[in-house]
C-alpha cells in the first residue's frame, strides 16, 4: 500500500497548478466575476490543450491515458485556482463528445438539484435540459438555469460528484491557506491575530477540514466506490463552505466586501454542493452500507 | 497512490487472520475492569502469545504498513488491545529505540515485547497538565544516582507498572524547557508511593504518584541530562500519531453494531438518527483514510512520525464522542444503564479531547508548527 502521491502525480498537481498561476491570474478572476466576457473560449482551448478535459481519454484517442486519481488532483488545482466553466461535465464528455477533449466543444451537464450552469455559453447540454429558466446566479462567475421540477429526480453521476468534490477540496485548501497568511500579517492589539487562540483555533479547524476531505477524495478516487465517493463528497462540501465561512471570520470586515476573493470561494462551494445531488441521499447511502455490514 | 497491498503484505495478512482464528478461542476470561492484578496478568498474557508467535515487535520492527494490517485484521477480529501494555508498546519502547543507547535496548525493550513488563508515563503533575514544561518534579545528582522527589498526577496504570518514563527538572536554573530530563524509574523504588484516583467512569484507570526522594541511577537516563524536552517530542509524536489508529477500526466496528440496535428498536426508522449514522460512516471511513495516508508518508520519510498526529487526533477524539452520543440516542434510556456496555465506552470517550494533550492544545500545535502562526 503507497497511499502517497507518486512522483509523476506530484509533478502533474504542480504542474497544472503553474499553469494556472500563468494563465488565470486575480485580473482573468476578476474577469470572470465581472462577467464581460462571457466563458473564455481561448481559456478553455488552452486548458484542452494541456490535457485537462482529454486526461483519461486513451492516448491513441488523442488523450492522456490517465486515470481517475490523476483527474482528482488536477481538479483539486482547478478548484484552488476557482477556475470557471462546466469543467467537469466538459472532461466527462471528452472521447464522447467531439471536440470536448480538446475544449473546442464546451459541454454542460444537468446536476443535483436540476442545476445547469453556463448553459447559455455551452455548445453541448448532457441530460434534458428541457425548460431550463435561469437564475439570478448567487455565484458571479457561475452563470445558472434550474430546470423545474428536475431536482429530486437527477441523481448525478459518481465521476461528476467525486471531481466535483475534488474542486470543493482545492478551495478549502485555498481558503485555509488565505485565512492563515491574513492572520500572520494582520495585527491588532499590537501583534498579528494569529497569535490569539481564537484566530488560531479558527485556522486550526480549517486545516483538520481539509486533510481529512482530501484524503477521503483521494481514496475514493483510487477504488471510485460509491460509498467512498459518497463520504468525500460529504467531507469535500464541509471543508469549502465551513471553510469559507471560517476564512470570512478571520478576515473581519475586509472578508465582507466584494474585493475579498472570499465570498467567491464561499459561493462556488454552495454551486458545487448542490451540484453534487442531495447530501441526504449521501448520508442515506453511508447509512446503508452500515446495515449490509449489520447483516 | 494506491490502496493495494503487495503480495507480501497480503501474504502477512493471511496469515496473521488465520493465526487469530486459531489463538483468540484459548484467550482466558476478560478481567473485571477494576481488578488490576488481572487485567494485567490479562494483558501480558496476550503480548507473550503474540510474542511466541512471532508478532511482539509488530509495532516497532516492522513496517508501518505491516503495523497497519496488524492493527487491523486483529481489531476486526476482536482480539485484545494492548491494555496495560501501552505505553510501553506504543511510546516508551519507541522512544528507547529511537534515543536510548545500546545497554539501554537492550535492558528494556525484550522485556516489554516478552510481555514481561509494564511501563507507565509520568509526565503530568500537578501544576503541570497543558503547560507540561513548567514541571517541579526535582532530580538531584547524587554520585551515580539521581535523587528524586515530587508528584506527577493522572499516571494510568501506576498501579501495575514496573517501569515509568519520567520527567523531572534536573536544572533549576535554566530555561523551563531545558532542565528537564527523562529518566526511567523503576516503580518498586523505595520512596514511590501510588495513591489510586477514581475516575467519572468508576474506574481506577489512573493514579496519583508520590516521590520522595526516590533513587534512580544515572544510566536510566534516556538522551542527554537537560535535554529531555527535545525526547519527550518524540515520545509525544509517538503517542499522538500512531496509538491511536488501532481504535478507528473499533469504532467502526461499534458504528454497525449502533446502526444494528437502531434497527432492532425502530430509532433506524427517525432520517435523522440515518443521516448521522451516515455522517460517522463518513467520517470513520476518512480517519482510516488518513491513518493510511499517515503510515505511507511515514513509511516513505522513515522513523518518528511529525506533528500531522494531532491533526489526526483533533479529529478522532471528537469523532468518538459523536459516536457515543448518537450510540446513547439510539439507545434511550438504555443508555442510563451501566450494564450497557456502550455507557462505559461513552463515559471514557470524554478523556478523548484531554488525555495525550488537550484539543485546545493540539489546536495550537497545528497552527503554530504547522501552519507556521505566531505564538500568543
Ligand atoms: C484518562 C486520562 C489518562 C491520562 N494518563 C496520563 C498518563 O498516563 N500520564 C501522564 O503524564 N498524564 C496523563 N494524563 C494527563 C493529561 O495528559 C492531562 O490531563 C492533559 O495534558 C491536560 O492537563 P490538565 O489536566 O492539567 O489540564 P489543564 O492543562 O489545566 O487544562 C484545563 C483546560 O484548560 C485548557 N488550556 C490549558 N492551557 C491552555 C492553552 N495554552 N490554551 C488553550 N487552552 C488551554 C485545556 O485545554 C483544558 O480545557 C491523563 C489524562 C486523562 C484524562
Amino acid at each position: 500500500m503507497r497511499f502517497r502521491l507518486t512522483e509523476d502525480q506530484r509533478v502533474l498537481k504542480s504542474g497544472f497548478r503553474e499553469v494556472l498561476a500563468r494563465r488565470f491570474r486575480t485580473e482573468e478572476l476578476r474577469g470572470a466575476v465581472d462577467g464581460s466576457g462571457g466563458l473564455d473560449r481561448r481559456l478553455w482551448r488552452e486548458l484542452g490543450e494541456v490535457g485537462l478535459f482529454s486526461l483519461r481519454l486513451a492516448e491513441d484517442e488523442g488523450g492522456v491515458g490517465l486515470g481517475v486519481p490523476e483527474a482528482v488532483l488536477v481538479f483539486e488545482e482547478a478548484g484552488r485556482a476557482l477556475l470557471p466553466g462546466p469543467l467537469v461535465a466538459t472532461h466527462l464528455a471528452a472521447g464522447v463528445v467531439p471536440g470536448a477533449a480538446t475544449g473546442e466543444t464546451v459541454v454542460t451537464a444537468v446536476g443535483g438539484g436540476g442545476l445547469v450552469e453556463w448553459l447559455d455559453e455551452a455548445d453541448v447540454v448532457t441530460g434534458d435540459a428541457a425548460g431550463a429558466v435561469p437564475l439570478r446566479s448567487v455565484d458571479p462567475a457561475t452563470p445558472l438555469h434550474r430546470v423545474p421540477g428536475g431536482g429530486s429526480s437527477v441523481r448525478p453521476d459518481d465521476l461528476f460528484v467525486l471531481l466535483t468534490a475534488a474542486e470543493q477540496v482545492g478551495t478549502a485548501a485555498r481558503t485555509c491557506e488565505a485565512a492563515v497568511q491574513h492572520a500572520r500579517t494582520r495585527e491588532q492589539f499590537g501583534r498579528p491575530i494569529g497569535s490569539f487562540q481564537a484566530v488560531k483555533h479558527l485556522c486550526a479547524e480549517l486545516l483538520v477540514r481539509v486533510e481529512v476531505a482530501r484524503v477521503a477524495v483521494y481514496a475514493a478516487a483510487v477504488t471510485v466506490d460509491p460509498v467512498d465517493i459518497a463520504a468525500a463528497r460529504l467531507l469535500a462540501d464541509e471543508a469549502a463552505v465551513r471553510g469559507a465561512r471560517d476564512s470570512l471570520q478571520v478576515h473581519g470586515g475586509s472578508g465582507f466586501t466584494w474585493e475579498a476573493d472570499v465570498h467567491l470561494c464561499l459561493k462556488r462551494a454552495w454551486v458545487r454542493a448542490e451540484r453534487g445531488g442531495s447530501i441526504t441521499e449521501s448520508e442515506e447511502l453511508l447509512a446503508g452500507e452500515l446495515l449490509v455490514e449489520a447483516g | 497512490m494506491d490502496l493495494a497491498y503487495s503480495p507480501e503484505e497480503e501474504v502477512f495478512r493471511a496469515r496473521l487472520r488465520e493465526w487469530l482464528a486459531k489463538a483468540l478461542p484459548s484467550l482466558p476470561p476478560k478481567p473485571s475492569p477494576d481488578d488490576w492484578p488481572g487485567r494485567r496478568a490479562y494483558d501480558l498474557g496476550w503480548q507473550r502469545t503474540l510474542y511466541d508467535a512471532g508478532y511482539a515487535d509488530v509495532h516497532w520492527d516492522a513496517s508501518p504498513t505491516t503495523r497497519l494490517i496488524f492493527l487491523e485484521e486483529t481489531e476486526r477480529a476482536g482480539a485484545p488491545y494492548v491494555g496495560a501494555n501501552f505505553v510501553g508498546l506504543l511510546h516508551a519502547g519507541p522512544t528507547i529505540a529511537a534515543e536510548g543507547t545500546a545497554e539501554q535496548r537492550a535492558r528494556w525493550l525484550p522485556p516489554i515485547l516478552r510481555g514481561e513488563e509494564v511501563w507507565c508515563q509520568g509526565f503530568s503533575e500537578p501544576d503541570a497538565g497543558s503547560d507540561l514544561a513548567s514541571l517541579r518534579t526535582r532530580a538531584r545528582r547524587d554520585g551515580d544516582a539521581y535523587v528524586v522527589s515530587g508528584s506527577k498526577l493522572w499516571t494510568s496504570h501506576a498501579e501495575v507498572a514496573d517501569w515509568c518514563e519520567l520527567l523531572v527538572r534536573t536544572d533549576g536554573e535554566a530555561p523551563k524547557h531545558r532542565g528537564i530530563s527523562w529518566l526511567a524509574m523503576p516503580m518498586d523504588a523505595p520512596g514511590v508511593t501510588v495513591r489510586p484516583l477514581r475516575t467519572l467512569a468508576g474506574s481506577t484507570e489512573f493514579a496519583e504518584m508520590f516521590l520522595d526522594e526516590v533513587r534512580v541511577p544515572v544510566a536510566n537516563r534516556v538522551g542527554a541530562e537537560n535535554d529531555g524536552w527535545r525526547v519527550t517530542m518524540v515520545t509525544l509524536s509517538f503517542e499522538r500519531g500512531t496509538a491511536f489508529v488501532g481504535e478507528v477500526v473499533a469504532c467502526r466496528r461499534v458504528l454497525v453494531e449502533v446502526a444494528r440496535e437502531a434497527r432492532a428498536n425502530g430509532a433506524w426508522d427517525d432520517s435523522g438518527v440515518r443521516r448521522r449514522l451516515g455522517r460517522l460512516n463518513a467520517e470513520f471511513r476518512a480517519l482510516w483514510r488518513l491513518t493510511q495516508w499517515n503510515v505511507s508518508e511515514g513509511e516513505a520519510s522513515g522513523g518518528v512520525p511529525g506533528v500531522g498526529g494531532s491533526v489526526f487526533k483533533l479529529r478522532y477524539s471528537r469523532a468518538r464522542q459523536e459516536l457515543y452520543e448518537l450510540a446513547a440516542e439510539v439507545l434511550g434510556a438504555g443508555a442510563l444503564d451501566l450494564g450497557c456496555g456502550w455507557v462505559l465506552d461513552r463515559l471514557s470517550s470524554l478523556s478523548y479531547t484531554i488525555a495525550a494533550g488537550t484539543s485546545e492544545i493540539q489546536r495550537n500545535i497545528v497552527g503554530e508548527r504547522i501552519l507556521g502562526l505566531p505564538k500568543g
